[in-house]
């Protein structure tokens, strides 16, 4: 048999292992509540919250959005970056990094399968929570807002494959630490609100997260009257410098922390 | 003669806060192309620790391994589409997935086309008789067809050289019969291809082995095949006796003059002891402990000597000992 080129290799491992999230999704239909109905319901919780203060229209906005955002950065922290832990209690790991492929591609596919059941859930957020408390966006911001979405998206992956090379050294503080960035990382973000409300030095600091700097653009394109926190341009500028930046980073840290791990025992599950 | 793998002075230490743990402690050893090569040990021995180097999963702490020519530590990436590793008792996959995706997808993880793949996987399904189950989903399936499906695995990928970690481990003795078959019949399709097995099963390492080493504490205590081996205890008398169950024994049978080796398990409430006499005299003293002790003979039996006495002889204990600690 030829040898595969590293290319193709690289692509099937994203399409292969994407399938058992795809097929998982299908097969066991409990996560339309689990991972749409709940997460609609503090959604729009939140959008009371700001409607009992009497806040303006575009605020409803900011919370539906940043709803949207956080599904995908849920499934980069929960079903990427701390998903090698579950695999080497499963035993997966061992075979995924002897394989002659490469962790990033395995980490890429399990954030593609997931991505489906984000999407659902940020589409469900968008468009019942919009339609149910009439928020309205501007339209001709719309397809650039999308291209800067596509853009902060795959910083993010970037960012959770950077992520998951770290856990794979902490192992089982991965799920604490995981844990415990999710709130801190809703408020630095501006999941809610806006970014400039944190000031220029704490919203600097949540620029360091991919979110941050797209949800502010995305607003900006179609909430109007959203307080900027840097021009859209810069946004976006900063964002293709995460993606590029992240995405070496990961490799290079995937790298050593993989050579690591072999030393350390830490892709086996038995050590005798 | 070609060789598939070679280790020279392999070390493993595996450190943590307090302590270090000598698993593998100067292991020389060469596979040759085309063999069935078996690594018996108790637990604990290093075997585990051995493949898993082997299979670039570990690094070693000093010494060399190459594997189909390749170092293992540096030359690990391109070596990982030659090898494939499958253990016993694998839980490994995605429960919700049926078996033929399940194996579908692992081919894709080395870029195998997905046409041929799914020709591959229907045949080795077929030849090892999971064709019904193609379409069960893994997390239905028993532990036998779950142990046939983890071989089909390791086998789609073609691997030049396959490592079996306790492949039957767990299994009842139809299955494990399947999949030690399905192992001869995959070698015999291209005498190039090499497999490394580790086992408990004395037996199992007699019936699929071309050479075997026995390793203990981290160490090769002996090699060679199995006959090799057995002829180390061609001449000793090999005595099993069976015995009720009663205070600890086993001690003061070694302590017999002319007992060289002594190893008990334990089976349906009877304790069997395995005694490797020097000469039949000694079963003299043997009987006066036994009287001594006040258990009751439920049986003594003069056999052939087995690779499990070969192991006994040159490891101490027997495997089932070190098991029960």
């Amino acid at each position: 048999m030829s040898h595969p080129s590293a290319v193709r290799i690289f692509l099937k491992t994203i399409a292969a292992r994407a399938y058992p999230r795809f097929v998982s999704s299908y097969r066991n239909r409990t996560w339309l509540i689990t991972e749409t109905l709940l997460p609609l319901i503090g959604t729009i919780a939140m959008i009371y919250v700001y409607r009992a203060l009497h806040a303006p229209s575009r605020y409803l906005g900011f919370v539906v959005l940043g709803g949207v955002l956080l599904a995908f950065w849920q499934n980069v922290i929960w079903a990427m970056a701390t998903q090698f832990f579950w695999d080497r209690g499963a035993g997966n790991l061992e075979l995924f990094a002897m394989a002659h492929t490469s962790l990033a591609a395995i980490l890429l596919g399990m954030a593609l399968g997931g991505a489906y059941v984000s999407l659902t859930r940020a589409i469900a957020i968008l468009l019942f929570a919009s339609t149910l408390f009439g928020v309205g966006y501007t339209a001709a911001g719309l397809l650039p807002a999308l291209g800067v979405f596509v853009l902060t998206i795959s910083a993010l992956y970037c960012l959770g494959m950077l992520l998951a090379s770290l856990f794979l050294f902490y192992q089982r503080e991965a799920w604490q630490l995981a844990d415990a960035m999710q709130e801190p990382i809703y408020f630095l973000s501006g999941f809610y609100f806006p970014i400039r409300s944190l000031g220029a030095f704490v919203g600097g600091l949540g620029s360091l997260i991919p979110l941050t700097l797209g949800l502010d653009a995305i607003r900006q394109l179609v909430l109007p009257g959203t307080p900027r926190f840097i021009p859209i341009r810069w946004e976006v500028l900063a964002i293709l410098v995460q993606i590029a930046g992240y995405a070496l980073l990961s490799q290079v840290s995937l790298r050593y922390l993989e050579r690591q791990a072999r030393q350390d025992a830490r892709l086996i599950l038995r050590s005798t | 003669m070609d060789i598939a793998v070679e280790t020279r002075a392999l070390r493993r230490v595996y450190r943590s806060r307090n302590q270090e743990v000598v698993a593998l402690d100067g292991v020389d050893l060469r596979v040759h192309r085309g063999e069935r090569f078996g690594v018996l040990g108790p637990n604990g021995a290093g075997k585990t620790t051995l493949i898993k180097i082997l299979v670039t999963l570990l690094l070693p702490s000093s010494g060399t391994a190459v594997v189909d020519g390749l170092d293992v530590v540096r030359q690990f990436r391109e070596l990982r589409h030659r090898i494939a590793m499958v253990s016993g008792g694998e839980n490994v996959g995605f429960g919700m997935l049926k078996v033929k995706e399940q194996l579908w997808m692992f081919s894709q993880f080395y870029g195998m086309p997905s046409t041929p793949a799914r020709r591959q996987i229907a045949e080795l399904l077929e030849r090892l008789g999971l064709s019904e189950a193609a379409n069960r989903r893994v997390s239905a399936l028993s532990s036998g067809m779950r142990q046939k499906m983890n071989l089909i695995r390791g086998l789609i990928t073609n691997p030049r050289i396959l490592f079996l970690d306790e492949p039957t481990v767990a299994l009842d003795v139809g299955a494990a019969r399947d999949v030690r078959d399905e192992v001869r019949r995959w070698m015999a399709e291209d005498a190039s291809r090499t497999v490394i097995l580790t086992t408990h099963y004395m037996m199992e390492a007699d019936e699929l082995c071309d050479r075997v080493a026995i390793v203990n504490r981290g160490r090769i205590v002996a090699e060679g095949t199995p006959s090799e081996l057995k002829q180390r205890v061609q001449h000793d008398a090999i005595v099993d006796l069976q015995l009720s169950p009663g205070t600890r024994l086993l001690d003061a049978l070694r302590a017999v003059d002319g007992v060289a080796a002594a190893s008990v398990a334990e089976q349906d409430g009877i304790d069997r002891f395995s005694l490797q006499l020097s000469s039949d005299a000694a079963l003299g003293g043997v009987m006066r402990v036994v009287e001594g002790s006040g258990r009751q003979i439920r049986g003594v039996q003069k056999r052939e000597p087995t690779l499990e006495d070969a192991f006994v002889k040159l490891v101490g204990r027997g495997m089932t000992e070190e098991e029960q600690g």
